[in-house]
């Protein structure tokens, strides 16, 4: 009847049995040869590699030479669909037609992919590549650009008032909108009721929200109607209004998915409403809930418009964002790209590369969190759960000894009870 | 052999006993006059019912329920609808006190809906409504003035599947019921072990109570909520199909469970299993309902009576499995 196996008992060899891994104790013939499912046959790389060259020479041939068309974007596009005719051509006439449509849908997704892929790889490899200049060099990650003009080498100069910025006022908006937007996800699915449809619509229409809006408002607002002045916090305030439908709608999509059985067995046991919520949805869904905060944080450290007009501009370390402008990341590399000096730029490319790496860091964090299934512990829970069973053991042998005896008392003086 | 599990306040196996009573005790309201069960039933088994589980063996507490007197549940004329449809008609029906009562019946016939009636569950469901009261201890559940929270807390329930808090180890699932009500108890450690040992469950989790509950078997987890059911003492216990989603073994496991609570609490199940219902109960109701009539009791009484000596013709049907 023990059934409890921790995940990390299970053999590690189960998951992925590829040919290489065969069960050690397999006595008397010799091991079974596994059935291939998917073969890839000689013919099947031959069309598809045939296709592609004769896609593209064919293309060459009559885009370049016969016809009146040129560039780069043309003749890969045109190469492209060259190439399916080419590959569904020399498939009909060896495979069921079926089979052709099956293998062409096959390519397209593959290539699909592999665009996305590359966009992204482009992307991030043409950042570090601009931005390489300025990262080598330690003082970009300490310095401000209090005294770097757009003259100075790359040894002087840096981005820390950027990375400062963009840390504290990240953290001011997620301490706002995190509240916020749960409490508003708890209303949605906990409370209900007919203004939950209005109150959902408009937290949908606020995620379509254009960034600029949310800045303008904030700037509207804060800095011209109540005075505030361009500082950190205005700009966190307006980060604000572009997380919490962030967090609302995805927190509201993690609540959804705590079983309801759950809150009917609490209800069952004299819960109140509060208190099943407190004791049984939050702590359940709480993992999700982190990665929904998580992803949200993600999406606003990289937000430039509601920033720019918010947050004012600085060269210098501004640690408070209270008062006087502060620079971000999204700001500074937004200023810095559009100077004509190439150190300038080198330096946003590096400072774009930096938030990259936060973002990218931050998903990294969501995935570790989010991956985990409600009940499933942490390295650390787990070395608490064995320190707490030690104790128990402890405390258990010691009485054990000395309870034998009051047990056989306790029986006797029971049985005498029971017999008056 | 016993094992006393961690005891802060250093108090033997008096205390603990005590700190349960006292614990749950204290929070009911203070009920007029229960009536005079007591007398009738002594917290022993029913007469005529098949003898019960040798608790002692397990228990060297003997009887293990604190004296508290079993209180009975009794409904009148419960009809209930969603939204327009009617499901339910004048169901009246008396479970005795520390008895079990089997509902069975086939499927869509209101079993489940009447069982939800019985601790306001089923006002829940958006749309629902019933008609009828609904006596527990001689007093209507149903009262503008009783809040359901309360009721709830004194006639529990085991759903169908098994739903323990997957983010609580088995030990806070025990013990979720007082944390979920607000109740303090003095000693916590001899409840949840108490309530374990009352649902059989003690001597396979004894050693991994900080584990998840989640990390249990189907059938371990299902006696892991009847634990947690137990954990707020209720004088009623109800349960949807308990073993619908377990395997034979857990079933068994479960209905010894059952047979163990009898004459302790008293327990209303519905079941789809005609056997089970002949196995553990005492008095049985046979449910029916048909595409033009909301479902009704067809025949209700003793369950030997019911499957040996059925009066309507359809329970006989029924019972002997030609239809359903």
């Amino acid at each position: 009847m023990d059934t409890l196996a921790p995940p990390d008992n299970r053999p590690a060899n189960l998951e992925h049995g590829g040919p290489g891994t065969q069960a050690p104790a397999a006595p008397g013939p010799a091991a079974e040869r596994r059935v291939r499912i998917r073969q890839v046959t000689m013919e099947g790389v031959c069309t598809l590699v045939g296709a592609a060259l004769g896609g593209i020479a064919l293309t060459w041939v009559l885009y370049q030479r016969i016809l009146p068309t040129s560039g780069a974007v043309g003749f890969w596009l045109c190469g492209y669909v060259t190439f399916l005719c080419l590959y569904a051509l020399a498939g009909v006439v060896q495979w069921e037609p079926r089979d052709v449509a099956n293998r062409l849908v096959g390519v397209l997704l593959v290539s699909a992919g592999l665009l996305v892929i590359a966009v992204v790889a482009d992307q991030i490899g043409y950042t570090a590549v601009r931005g390489y200049p300025a990262l080598h060099h330690l003082n970009f990650f300490t310095d401000t650009m209090a005294l770097a003009g757009p003259l100075d080498p790359l040894t002087s100069g840096g981005m820390i008032h950027a990375l400062v910025g963009s840390l504290e006022q990240m953290g001011i908006a997620t301490v706002f909108s995190v509240p916020l937007g749960v409490l508003c996800a708890l209303f949605l699915v906990e409370v209900g009721g007919p203004l939950a449809r209005p109150v959902r619509t408009i937290v949908e229409a606020m995620t379509a929200l254009p960034e600029i809006i949310a800045g303008l408002f904030i700037y509207a607002f804060l800095i011209l109607s109540l005075g505030v002045g361009a500082s950190g916090f205005a700009a966190a305030v307006a980060l604000t209004v572009m997380m919490i439908p962030i967090v609302t709608r995805t927190a509201e999509v993690i609540l959804r998915l705590v079983p309801s059985g759950l809150r009917e067995a609490s209800y069952a046991l004299g819960g109140s409403q509060i208190r099943t919520v407190l004791n049984v949805v939050l702590p359940t869904a709480r993992s999700g809930l982190a990665t929904a905060v998580i992803l949200a944080m993600a999406r606003a450290v990289g937000e430039t418009s509601p920033v720019l007009l918010t947050a004012g501009f600085t060269k210098d370390l501004n640690a408070n964002p209270f008062s006087g402008p502060q620079t971000s990341l999204p700001l500074y590399i937004w200023n810095y790209v559009r100077y004509p000096q190439p150190a300038m730029v080198s330096r946003a490319f590096g400072a774009a590369l930096a938030l990259m790496v936060m973002v990218l860091l931050l998903f990294a964090l969501a995935r570790l969190i989010g991956g985990k299934a409600p009940g499933e512990l942490t390295r650390r829970q787990r070395r608490q759960l064995r320190r707490a069973r030690e104790a128990d053991q402890l405390v258990r042998s010691d009485r054990e000894a000395g309870d034998r005896s009051l047990a056989l008392e306790l029986t006797g003086a029971d049985r005498g009870a029971d017999a008056q | 052999m016993t094992v006393e599990f961690v005891n802060p306040s250093g108090a033997g196996r008096h205390a603990a006993d005590a700190g349960v009573v006292d614990g749950i005790g204290g929070l009911r309201p203070a009920d007029p006059a229960p009536p005079d069960v007591t007398a009738e039933l002594p917290g022993g088994p029913v007469p005529g019912s098949p003898p019960p589980v040798d608790v002692t063996a397990q228990w060297p507490g003997g009887s293990v329920p604190p004296d508290r007197p079993l209180v009975g549940l009794e409904s009148r004329d419960v009809s209930a609808w969603f939204g327009t449809h009617k499901v339910l008609e004048r169901v009246s029906l008396r479970m005795r006190p520390g008895e079990v009562t089997a509902l069975i019946g086939p499927s869509g016939c209101g079993k489940s809906t009447y069982l939800r009636i019985l601790n306001r569950m089923h006002e829940m469901v958006r749309g629902a409504s019933l008609a009828g009261e609904v006596l527990l201890d001689g007093q209507d559940i149903y009262r503008p003035d009783r809040q359901p929270a309360q009721v709830r807390r004194r006639i529990g329930m085991v759903f169908q599947k098994p739903n323990p808090f997957p983010a609580m180890s088995i030990y806070d699932n025990v013990a979720s019921g007082l944390k979920l009500a607000g109740i303090k108890v003095a000693n916590k450690d001899a409840l949840v072990e108490t309530s374990l040992r009352r649902a059989g469950l003690w001597n396979e989790v004894r050693s991994r109570l900080r584990a998840p509950g989640g990390a249990l078997s189907g059938g371990q987890q299902q006696r892991l909520c009847i634990a947690r059911s137990l954990a707020v003492s209720p004088d009623v216990l109800l349960m949807d199909e308990p073993c619908s989603a377990l395997d034979p073994t857990s079933t068994r496991r479960v209905e010894d469970t059952i047979a163990e609570l009898q004459g302790q609490v008293t327990i209303v199940i519905v079941t789809h299993n005609m056997q089970q219902a002949a196995r553990v109960s005492q008095s049985c109701a046979f449910f029916l309902a048909t595409h033009d009539t909301p479902g009704h009791i067809v025949e209700a009484g003793q369950t030997r009576g019911i499957f040996e000596d059925p009066q309507d013709s359809r329970t006989a049907d029924y019972v002997h499995g030609r239809f359903g």
